[in-house]
């Protein structure tokens, strides 16, 4: 067994398939050996099929001896988040009231990762529908952050971006509706995706809030994210909101690679107060860095992000609490019926089980959500978070109209540890006070990681946004301070990560 | 424009748990009437962001309806559609009584 097949970029493996110098099924086994040697302390996955797995493996070996034309990452395995349908393989979401779900039809994502010859690893953990910051709000137990086991991964996809981190798998989806994508990216040292609004369809996505949603790459590389991009995005006729044009060029975008003449717009509410020292220092190096490569870096103000928090937590809660009015333990799902009711009704039992099978991050949104909708109080907090939305839309396009991609900070701090915000739900929204803009206005966002915090020697992310559909531009950037930020090092970030205690 | 809630009061939280259906213990009432004023003060100054003039939106890409051609297409089984069902009978979901009285 090669140890080095685990730690290779999905790029590296492509090439090596290619040329027949090693096979899917040996790929895909020692990532189901990383798999089991460490996610009983790390918590990645919540459900692992190693036979579904393998069996796509051996296929595609088998295809690929016949001379078969396959597609690029045919052969690479893949993680997937629990909050996206795949056919026969159980889908919770993180939560207790989708526990045991096995969907009969397959998420468009999860159907092209399949078309493409993807062996699929297994689900991975994620604060209960994707409900969270932290991945702390599964029903499943936390995951843990792989750079410092006694921290947070980041959420809510802290699943997908540890899986990646630890090298239990190359590739993984995630999804981002304020952050869920890039923020766990920034936490464990990965690079985290969140496309243009209907670049990547939502058939299949459990939704939280159908206007912010949004599924996406995260690697451990620019290119690997620009590869994934490219095979999962694109119109799909299932998804309304999709929209009907190919992806911009992305991969091309990551292998081009030059700063040279770009105008980079840093945003000056996003890393003062509030942003911790040893983030804003790597921040800053990393825009120097930019700079001495031939970009044109000025300050951007977008006045209207000082609202955008308070949009962003009546939007997301109110299209929340309506998507989860569908769990009403009548057609799938757990059905708890109320305790010392004789025969009750379908309404009893519908509360009983909601009430059972939500945990309280989610039960706190729902009624967050209910009030922000309920008559006498919607057009003051629904009705005013929607005009913010109209306002941060031309804040964004006037910068826009200055710079061709903006900057700042993807989090304010580094992985705190687990249980630190788990009680006060406030302070943990504030963290997402970067990553949200991009989701209320539809637009493109990349984290990549720019170093370490020297207080804690944690993962540091920087953010990307573009233009909507301008998700290249996002690459191109990125992908070239990704080949600056190495020389510097002399090697990528990831490779500093502490070695995992293997458990037997 | 209504005012910001800060009394917003534990039966206010009753009341909603029964509009969204959710059967909350004592305890979550307790710990929710408790939390909710603050989280709604904190979002509450997006009521001074904009003025009568400026357009809501409700989404980031203009929304359109989208149809398919009306053509019959494969769709799930009768089985696969009950297969997570938490009760069903002759092909049917079985669902408690939806009314009050006598069903």
């Amino acid at each position: 067994m090669n140890p080095d097949l685990t730690r290779s970029t999905a790029d590296e493996l492509a090439r090596s398939l290619a040329a027949k110098d090693v096979s899917s099924v040996e790929i895909t086994q020692a990532s189901l050996d990383r798999i089991a040697a460490v996610d009983g302390d790390l918590h990645a996955f919540l459900h692992v099929d190693a036979d579904g797995a393998l069996a796509v493996a051996a296929e595609i070996d088998a295809r690929r001896s016949k001379g078969e034309q396959l597609s690029y990452l045919a052969g690479v395995p893949i993680a997937v988040k629990d909050v996206l349908a795949t056919k026969g393989l159980p889908t919770t979401c993180g939560s207790k009231i989708l526990e045991g779900w096995i969907p009969p039809y397959d998420a468009t994502v999860t159907a092209r990762l399949k078309a493409a010859g993807l062996p699929i690893l297994g689900k991975t953990n994620m604060d209960e529908f994707a409900m969270g910051s932290s991945t702390e709000h599964s029903a499943y137990g936390p995951t843990r952050n792989p750079w410092d086991r006694t921290r947070v991964p980041g959420g809510s996809g802290g699943g997908s971006a540890a899986a990646v981190a630890a090298f239990e798998a190359p590739l993984a989806i995630g999804t981002d509706t304020g952050g869920s994508i890039r923020q766990p990216g920034a936490l464990t040292g990965t690079v985290g995706v969140k496309p243009t609004y209907g670049g990547v369809s939502r058939y299949g996505l459990v939704a939280m809030a159908s206007s912010l949603d949004q599924a996406g790459p995260v690697t451990r590389t620019v290119l690997d994210a620009a590869l994934l991009h490219e095979l999962i995005g694109g119109h799909d006729p299932m998804d309304s909101t999709s929209i009907p044009e190919p992806v911009p060029g992305v991969v091309a975008a990551a292998r081009r690679a030059d700063v040279k003449g770009l105008r980079i717009g840093v945003v000056k509410e996003l890393g003062g107060e509030g942003f911790q020292p040893g983030v804003r220092a790597r921040f800053d190096e990393a825009v120097e860095l930019l700079t001495s490569a031939g970009a044109e870096v000025v300050e951007v103000s977008i006045p209207s992000l000082q609202y955008a928090l308070g949009a962003y937590y009546l939007v997301m809660p109110s299209e929340a609490s309506s998507n989860l009015a569908k769990f009403d333990a009548m057609r799938y799902g757990v059905r708890v019926p109320p305790a010392g009711v004789d025969d009750p009704s379908a309404e009893q039992v519908m509360a009983s089980s909601r009430e059972a099978g939500f945990g309280d991050e989610v039960k706190r949104r729902i009624i967050l959500g209910t009030y922000a909708l309920s008559s006498g109080y919607y057009d003051a907090y629904y009705g005013s978070a929607q005009k913010v939305r109209t306002i941060l839309a031309r804040d964004f396009a006037a910068a826009f109209a200055g710079v061709d991609v903006l900057v700042s900070p993807t989090s304010p701090t580094t992985a705190y540890p687990l249980g630190d915000k788990l009680d006060d739900p406030l302070a943990m929204y504030l963290g997402d006070v970067a990553t949200i803009p991009a989701n209320l206005i539809g637009i493109p966002g990349l984290s990549l990681p720019v170093g370490l915090a020297t207080e804690d020697d944690l993962p540091v992310g920087l953010q990307f946004l573009a233009p909507q559909k301008a998700d290249d531009r996002l690459y191109n950037a990125a992908a070239a301070l990704e080949r600056l930020l190495e020389e510097k090092w002399g090697g990528s970030l990831i490779a500093q990560a502490p070695e995992l205690e293997v458990v037997r | 424009m209504s005012e910001p809630a800060k009394g917003i009061s534990r039966a206010d939280v009753v009341h909603l748990a029964g509009l969204a259906r959710i059967d909350l213990s004592d305890a979550e009432l307790d710990h929710l009437a408790s939390e909710l004023p603050a989280i709604l003060d904190h979002v509450a100054s997006v009521q001074q962001a904009a003025g009568d003039d400026v357009e809501a939106m409700s989404h980031p890409v203009p929304v359109d309806n989208v149809f398919r051609e009306d053509v019959v297409v494969p769709c799930l089984t009768p089985e696969q559609a009950l297969a997570a069902a938490p009760a069903s009978d002759q092909q049917r979901f079985l669902v408690p009584k939806i009314l009050g009285e006598q069903a």
